[in-house]
C-alpha cells in the first residue's frame, strides 16, 4: 500500500535501545547490564492474590478509573509515603503501566504547537508521545556537574510562551540522578507564576538511597499544577503486570480518563487486584528490596570506579551511568565494541537523548556474582585504551 | 552494621568481606573485626552448606521426632535437652508450644538406625513421657532455599 504510515510516525527515530537488543539477543554467552526491570519476581503474596482472584472467577472488565478499593490503596500510599492525598472519586486514574499514563497527560493537554520541556538524559518515551500527541518536545540537558539534577536557571532559559508542560523524571532513569527537596523548591520559585502543568514521572520512587523521595505535588503551591505518575512495575518487581497509576486534578484525570475509555477500557483485572494486595501488604519486601539494590549500587559504583572510569554516585532508581571519555569512543561504539569484544551488554547513553554521549547505562538489578563477571570483562576491555 | 553483615551472611556464607564491604560502605578490616568478635561471642554459631543429599549417592534418611517429656525442677527442659542433643545422631532440638515439648531431628543411615535410636536411646530416657517418630520423605526447601527450582533469567536481555 502507498503512503500507508502516517508521516508523524514514519518520522519518529526508532528506539536506540531497539537496536542493542536484536544484536545481543541473537549472541551467546552474553552477560547483560542492560534491562531496565528488577531481577526480583513478584513477592508471592501478590501473586497468590492474582492466582485467587483468576480462581473466584474475577475476570470482568472493572470500572474504567480502575477498582475503586485500589484507587482508595493508592490514595492511602501516596498520603502515607509522600504526604500527598487525592479523592479516590475522582483524582485517580489506573492506567496500563506508568508508560499509558505518560501518553494520556500528553495527549489530554496538547494544543499542536504546544512545547513539552524534557529534561534529558531520560526515558525513551516522553519525546515520542509528546510528538504523537502533536507537542513539540524542547530538551533540557541536565549535567553530570549537577549530579543529572534539573537546575532552575537552565528550566528559566527553555520556557517560552508556547510551554505547556515540563516533564520531571525523578528518580531517573538511566542516570539514577534523584531531586531533594530543595532541588525542587528552587524549580517551584521558576514555576510559581506561570501556567505550566508539572508531569512528574516518579515510577522509581520507591528507590532512593539514603534520602527520602520528595514528590513536587506535595510542595506549596503545586498540588493544583502537579499531575504525578506511578505504578507497581520498579516497586513492587510488577513490571510484566502492566500496572500504573496518575494521580492529580480533577479536571486533568477526567480527562485522561475520557482517552481511556475509549482506548483502553480499563487496566488488567487480575493486576488491579494484585496491586491492592501490593498496596496493603508490600511494605516489607519494597524495604528489601530496596536494601539489596542498595549494596549492589555500592559495588557497581565501587567497581566502575577502581576500573578508572568516572561514575558519578546514583541516589535512586538501579542504573548507573558511567562516563566512557576514557575510551575516546562514542556511545555506540562502545557499547558495540564491548558487545562484540566481551559479550557485555549495556546501553549508550545516546539512547536518552543526545546529550547521553559520552556515557552508558549499566543496570545494576543483577546478582553479584553476574556484576562482578561484567566488570571484569569490562576492565579487560578497558585496559586497551590506557 | 553488624544486622546488615549477618543479613548478607545468612544468605551466602561465601561472601569475601571485601566484597561485604564494599557493599556496605565500609573499610574491609572493620568488617573483618566484626564478624571475628560475632564469631566469638557466638553471634555466628558456625558456616554450613546446604546440600541436596538426595542427589548424591550418600544414604541419609532424616526424622522429625516429637517428644514429651517432665521438665526437673529448677531447670526445666534445658537438662533433658542437653541430654539428647548430645547425641551425635541428632541434628537439632528445639523446645515447643503445643502439645509435646521438644522436636528432635534425628540423621541415619537407614530407618532402621533412627528407629533403633529412638527406641533405645531417646525413649529409655529417664525424662521422656512419648516419643513420635516422623520420617521426611522428601526435602523441597530447607534454609529459605527451594531444592529443585532452576532460575533463569528470563528477561529480555535490553530494555527501556
Amino acid at each position: 500500500m502507498k503512503n500507508l504510515i502516517a508521516t508523524k510516525v514514519s518520522n519518529l527515530p526508532p528506539s536506540g535501545i531497539r537496536k542493542f537488543f536484536d544484536i545481543a539477543s541473537q549472541m551467546e554467552d552474553v552477560i547483560s547490564l542492560g534491562v531496565g526491570e528488577p531481577d526480583f519476581d513478584t513477592p508471592w503474596h501478590i501473586r497468590e492474590e492474582g492466582i485467587y482472584t483468576l480462581e473466584k472467577g474475577k475476570t470482568i472488565y472493572t470500572s474504567n478509573s480502575g477498582l475503586l478499593e485500589l484507587r482508595q490503596e493508592i490514595n492511602r500510599y501516596l498520603s502515607r509515603r509522600f504526604n500527598i492525598s487525592y479523592d479516590p472519586q475522582d483524582q485517580i486514574l489506573v492506567t496500563v503501566g506508568g508508560s499509558e499514563a505518560i501518553d494520556l497527560v500528553l495527549r489530554a493537554v496538547l494544543n499542536p504547537g504546544d512545547e513539552v520541556l524534557i529534561p534529558e538524559p531520560c526515558f525513551v518515551a516522553y519525546k515520542p508521545c509528546t510528538i504523537l500527541a502533536g507537542g513539540v518536545p524542547v530538551t533540557i540537558t541536565t549535567k553530570a556537574e549537577n549530579d543529572f539534577r534539573l537546575m532552575p536557571e537552565e528550566l528559566e532559559a527553555a520556557i517560552t510562551e508556547k510551554t505547556k508542560v515540563l516533564i520531571l523524571p525523578y528518580p531517573n532513569n538511566p542516570t539514577g540522578a534523584i531531586m531533594e527537596k530543595e532541588d525542587l523548591e528552587r524549580i517551584v520559585e521558576v514555576l510559581k507564576d506561570r501556567d505550566i502543568l508539572v508531569v512528574s514521572d516518579e515510577i522509581y520512587a520507591e528507590l532512593t538511597y539514603g534520602r527520602e523521595h520528595v514528590s513536587i505535588a506535595s510542595l506549596p503551591g503545586m498540588y493544583e499544577k502537579t499531575l504525578v505518575i506511578n505504578g507497581f512495575s520498579k516497586a513492587y518487581s510488577m513490571t510484566g503486570w502492566r500496572m500504573g497509576y496518575a494521580a492529580g486534578p480533577k479536571e486533568l484525570i477526567a480527562a485522561m480518563t475520557k482517552i481511556h475509555q475509549y482506548a483502553i477500557m480499563c487496566a488488567p483485572t487480575t493486576s488491579q487486584y494484585a496491586g491492592i494486595e501490593a498496596l496493603k501488604n508490600g511494605d516489607t519486601a519494597v524495604a528489601e528490596m530496596r536494601e539489596s539494590f542498595d549494596s549492589r549500587r555500592k559495588f557497581v559504583v565501587n567497581g566502575f570506579r577502581s576500573i578508572g572510569m568516572d561514575c558519578f554516585e546514583p541516589l535512586g532508581a538501579f542504573y548507573v551511568f558511567p562516563s566512557i571519555q576514557k575510551s575516546g569512543l562514542t556511545s555506540e561504539e562502545f557499547c558495540s565494541r564491548l558487545l562484540y569484544e566481551e559479550k557485555v551488554a549495556v546501553v549508550p547513553g545516546t539512547a536518552f537523548g543526545d546529550c547521553g554521549e559520552g556515557f552508558i547505562r549499566c543496570s545494576y538489578a543483577y546478582s553479584i556474582d553476574n556484576i562482578k563477571e561484567a566488570l571484569r570483562r569490562i576492565e579487560k576491555f578497558m585496559k586497551q585504551f590506557t | 552494621m553488624r544486622l546488615k553483615i549477618l543479613e548478607l551472611l545468612e544468605k551466602n556464607s561465601r561472601l569475601a568481606t571485601k566484597d561485604i564491604a564494599i557493599m556496605l560502605g565500609v573499610p574491609q578490616d572493620e568488617v573483618e573485626k566484626e564478624i571475628k568478635e560475632m564469631e566469638k561471642e557466638q553471634v555466628i554459631c558456625g558456616y554450613n552448606t546446604l546440600i541436596n543429599w538426595d542427589k548424591t549417592n550418600k544414604d541419609l534418611v532424616t526424622a522429625l521426632i516429637e517428644v514429651k517429656v517432665t521438665p526437673q525442677r529448677g531447670e526445666g527442659f534445658d537438662k533433658i535437652a542437653e541430654r539428647i542433643y548430645r547425641f551425635d545422631e541428632v541434628k537439632a532440638v528445639y523446645l515447643m508450644s503445643g502439645g509435646f515439648d521438644l522436636t528432635v531431628i534425628v540423621e541415619g543411615k537407614t530407618l532402621k538406625d533412627v528407629a533403633l535410636f529412638v527406641s533405645q536411646k531417646l525413649a529409655t530416657l529417664d525424662s521422656v513421657l512419648s516419643t513420635s517418630t516422623h520420617f521426611v520423605l522428601k526435602k523441597y526447601k530447607d534454609h529459605g532455599i527451594p531444592f529443585e527450582e532452576i532460575k533463569k533469567d528470563e528477561r529480555m536481555v535490553v530494555s527501556p
